[in-house]
């Protein structure tokens, strides 16, 4: 038994520390959210080369083929510098490929993940905005060896960076007969646009696919195509990866108030010998820990124990979710109108946290989920 | 990460299930006689202190080993691993760290077999959790220490034979922690006096104690004079590791969900209730945590790390698990809910009434949850002192 963190995952840790330190620090987050892309092309190379685009890309397609546990190490680093970059868009990706995808479809597409040319972007969601099986309406029809795809697909991540889309269709009107497609941004009848979001550091849009035609090789899986599973396990990988990303991001934020309550002197003292401060502050921590027990055990058990995996990601999400929000608004709150302002960092965390509670599923979401799995 | 466990582990496991199989009957079958029996044979498996050193009668068990044992055992309700309560928690651990070999002698073995209970002397009536401000005095005379003062919210006192104690030695220490000194005193000794005091569900579970100079010899003397405060925190941090309680947590979810299963709300079954639902799931959410969080400092301890202050996270998670779930169910029986507990009531005999009021020794004992938050703002986060 061990649940902790091996030496390798611990130096990975620290070099990906490091080096965002460094090249990403806040003022650069701050600069890059205000760009077109969203994303510091010149750093995504560099992180290219460092070779944690390809963390779960395997070794014969270009990638370090490593872990999900490894993964989690990166997102809560990323996490915690509130960078900027369509990493989980492309993750996904690369795990759609790998689950779903052909060998050739992986010789195909996996490389360019991996070595950072290529920016893909997964559209999983409607407007319905439902994370069940009816969530997907977007139709393929087929015809002639081809799928016509005609739909809508929202919160889109990085869509307008993105070259690439991994998109879910319907084939037929049985609830779980949906299939996965890779298809480019440059095709006929693709149109993307940007929806604007509470947090800059994440983007995301409006695929909108007007008669899309798809040769059958795009389709993830070919003749065995994904179904509705394929996508529920998609949702559940995203959902993890959003949390991992939240503990560092709620880290980050924490820290910053922890800071403020050692420098601030009110009525006499520093703020952070008050109790009103300083046991929000333990509370919060409370927090952050039970979030990173959770979610270690969910990423172990997405590569492990994947029939454990949906109940502890949705656990991990559902308690991230809120406790992330709450601490968004309190480290607003301790640090009083200095912290209202645009110009101090903690405004990005409660941004941060808006992003975190949306994105695959909000605390209610998950723990009817985990009512569900639960045997209620 | 590895959640496997060693073949030796896994052997060990299922000796344990084996001796389970062979020697725990159903708990309805589970008489006097019965406890007899498990007592004798627990100790002869050498499983009663059971990551205790060999030399003092222990087991020389592993820290993984031990937690396979205490969640097996909990895992088929098995009664606990002996029965002398304070002694097992943290008096046998501080005797055996700091403790002269002649008191291990005297003391540990006993605790082992369970001869007799032992009371905690912490609390005062003006001291509660500011404790390294206590004030009942223990003066040396020759061989002895006069101790005169009071203690409060001693549990067990009246049927306890010793009690670890807590005195004040020097009253003029540059730091109050460093004048407080551990005594391991003999409750017969005259001098003392024990008030029981009922809780409010009547029970005589604690007492004050009277010390009217009372004498201790030096050989109970636990420690060095001023050493006291320093055992006092180590022995505390032992009751807190507790990841053998997520069993009982877990059994009293299920508990939960079947209350849920038998209630309804304006006709219908309250566990197609959203809000019941949420508020289950978010109970689970938490003993899962709880889990791991267990787990991964199980893990620091695997590795030789000391466990500091974070164990007052589960801590926390369990004084809240032991407010609300109770009183969650008492909103899920209406107005059942106010029926006081006992043989009438008309749901469970009002297991849940009597947990709505009898949360107390978890949550304020060891240390209430503001104190829990504050030993995690001041150690680890480094905030300032009150």
């Amino acid at each position: 038994m061990n649940f902790g963190f091996t030496e390798e995952q611990e130096m990975l840790r620290a070099e990906v520390r490091k080096f965002l330190d460094s090249k990403s620090p806040i003022e650069e987050v701050r600069k890059i959210m205000e760009t077109e892309p969203g994303y510091s092309a010149k750093l995504w190379d560099e992180m290219a080369h460092l070779g944690w685009l390809g963390l779960l890309v395997p070794e014969e397609f270009g990638g370090a083929g490593l872990a999900w546990v490894d993964l989690t190490v990166l997102l809560e680093e990323t996490g915690r510098s509130l960078y900027p970059s369509p990493l989980l868009a492309c993750t996904l990706a690369v795990i759609a490929l790998c689950e779903n995808g052909t060998p050739n479809q992986q010789r195909r597409w996996l490389p360019g993940l991996a070595d950072g040319s290529r920016i893909f972007s997964v559209a999983l969601q409607e407007a319905e905005d439902r994370l069940d099986p009816e969530g997907t309406q977007t139709t393929g029809r087929s015809e002639g060896g081809r799928f016509i795809l005609r739909g809508e697909k929202h919160f889109v991540p990085f869509a307008t960076a993105a070259q690439h889309f991994v998109v879910s269709f319907r084939n037929s009107e049985q609830p779980n007969d949906v299939s996965l497609a890779v298809i480019d941004g440059d095709a006929d009848g693709v149109e993307v646009c940007d929806t604007p979001s509470i947090d800059t550091t994440k983007r995301f849009g409006v695929l909108t696919l007007s008669d899309v035609s798809v040769p059958a090789e795009r389709v993830l899986g070919e003749s065995s195509p994904a179904g509705w599973p394929a996508i529920a396990r998609l949702l559940d990988h995203a959902a993890a990866m959003v949390t991992a990303e939240a503990i560092g991001a709620a880290e980050g934020g924490h820290a910053l108030i922890v800071e403020y309550a050692k420098q601030r002197t009110q009525f006499g003292s520093l703020i952070g010998r008050y109790q009103g401060v300083k046991h929000p502050l333990a509370e919060m921590y409370v927090d952050i820990e039970s979030i990173k027990s959770l979610l270690y055990y969910a990423a172990w058990c997405l590569d492990e124990s994947p029939a454990e995996a949906p109940l502890y990601v949705s656990m991990a999400k559902a308690y991230a979710s809120d406790a992330f929000t709450r601490i968004g608004i309190d480290g607003i709150e301790l640090h009083g109108a200095l912290g209202y302002t645009w110009e101090y960092d903690a405004q990005l965390y409660l941004k941060r946290s808006k992003w975190v509670k949306s994105a695959y599923g909000g605390s209610d979401h998950h723990y009817g989920r985990v009512a569900d799995l639960g045997g209620l | 990460m590895d959640f496997n466990l060693t073949p030796e582990q896994e052997a060990f496991r299922d000796e344990v299930r084996r001796f389970l199989d062979e020697n725990l009957p159903p708990e309805e079958e589970r008489d006097a006689m019965f406890q007899l029996r498990w007592g004798k044979l627990v100790r002869e498996k050498r499983w009663v202190g059971f990551s205790w050193p060999k030399e003092v009668g222990g087991g020389g068990g592993g820290i993984m080993e031990q937690a396979i044992l205490k969640e097996e055992m909990a895992n088929r309700r098995a009664p606990p691993l002996g029965t002398c309560i304070m002694g097992l928690a943290w008096v046998g651990p501080a005797i055996i760290q700091y403790g002269t070999q002649d008191q291990k002698d005297r003391f540990i073995e006993d605790i082992l077999d369970a001869k007799y209970q032992w009371c905690t002397g912490y609390s005062e009536p003006d001291i509660g959790s500011d404790l390294a401000s206590l004030q009942c005095k223990g003066l040396r005379e020759g061989d002895y220490y006069v101790v005169n003062g009071q203690k409060i919210w001693t549990s067990l006192a009246q049927w306890a034979k010793w009690m670890i104690l807590l005195v004040r030695t020097n009253p003029d220490a540059e730091k109050k922690h460093d004048g407080i000194t551990c005594l391991l005193v003999e409750m017969d000794s005259p001098g003392i006096t024990v008030a029981p005091i009922q809780n409010m569900s009547k029970q005589p579970f604690f007492a004050e104690v009277f010390f009217d100079d009372v004498k201790v010899p030096v050989e109970n003397l636990l420690g060095r004079e001023g050493q006291g405060w320093q055992i006092t925190i180590g022995a505390l941090a032992n009751e807190r590791s507790g990841i053998s309680e997520i069993t009982g947590l877990l059994r009293e979810l299920d508990l939960l969900k079947e209350l849920a299963r038998n209630s309804r709300i304006d006709g219908r079954p309250a566990i197609e209730d959203a809000r019941v639902r949420r508020r289950i799931a978010e109970f689970e959410t938490r003993v899962a945590a709880m889990r791991f969080n267990g787990l991964r400092y199980l893990t620091k301890q695997i590795r030789g790390e000391p466990l500091g202050s974070e164990t007052s996270v589960n801590k926390l998670h369990t004084a809240h698990l032991e407010k609300y779930t109770a009183e969650f169910a008492l909103e899920l029986q209406g107005s059942y809910g106010a029926i006081a507990p006992g043989r009438k009531h008309p749901i469970d005999h009002g297991r849940w009434q009597k947990e709505a009021l009898g949360w107390c020794t978890a949550v304020i004992g060891g240390g209430t949850p503001n104190i829990q938050k504050n030993i995690i703002a001041e150690r680890i986060l480094g905030l300032p002192h009150d």
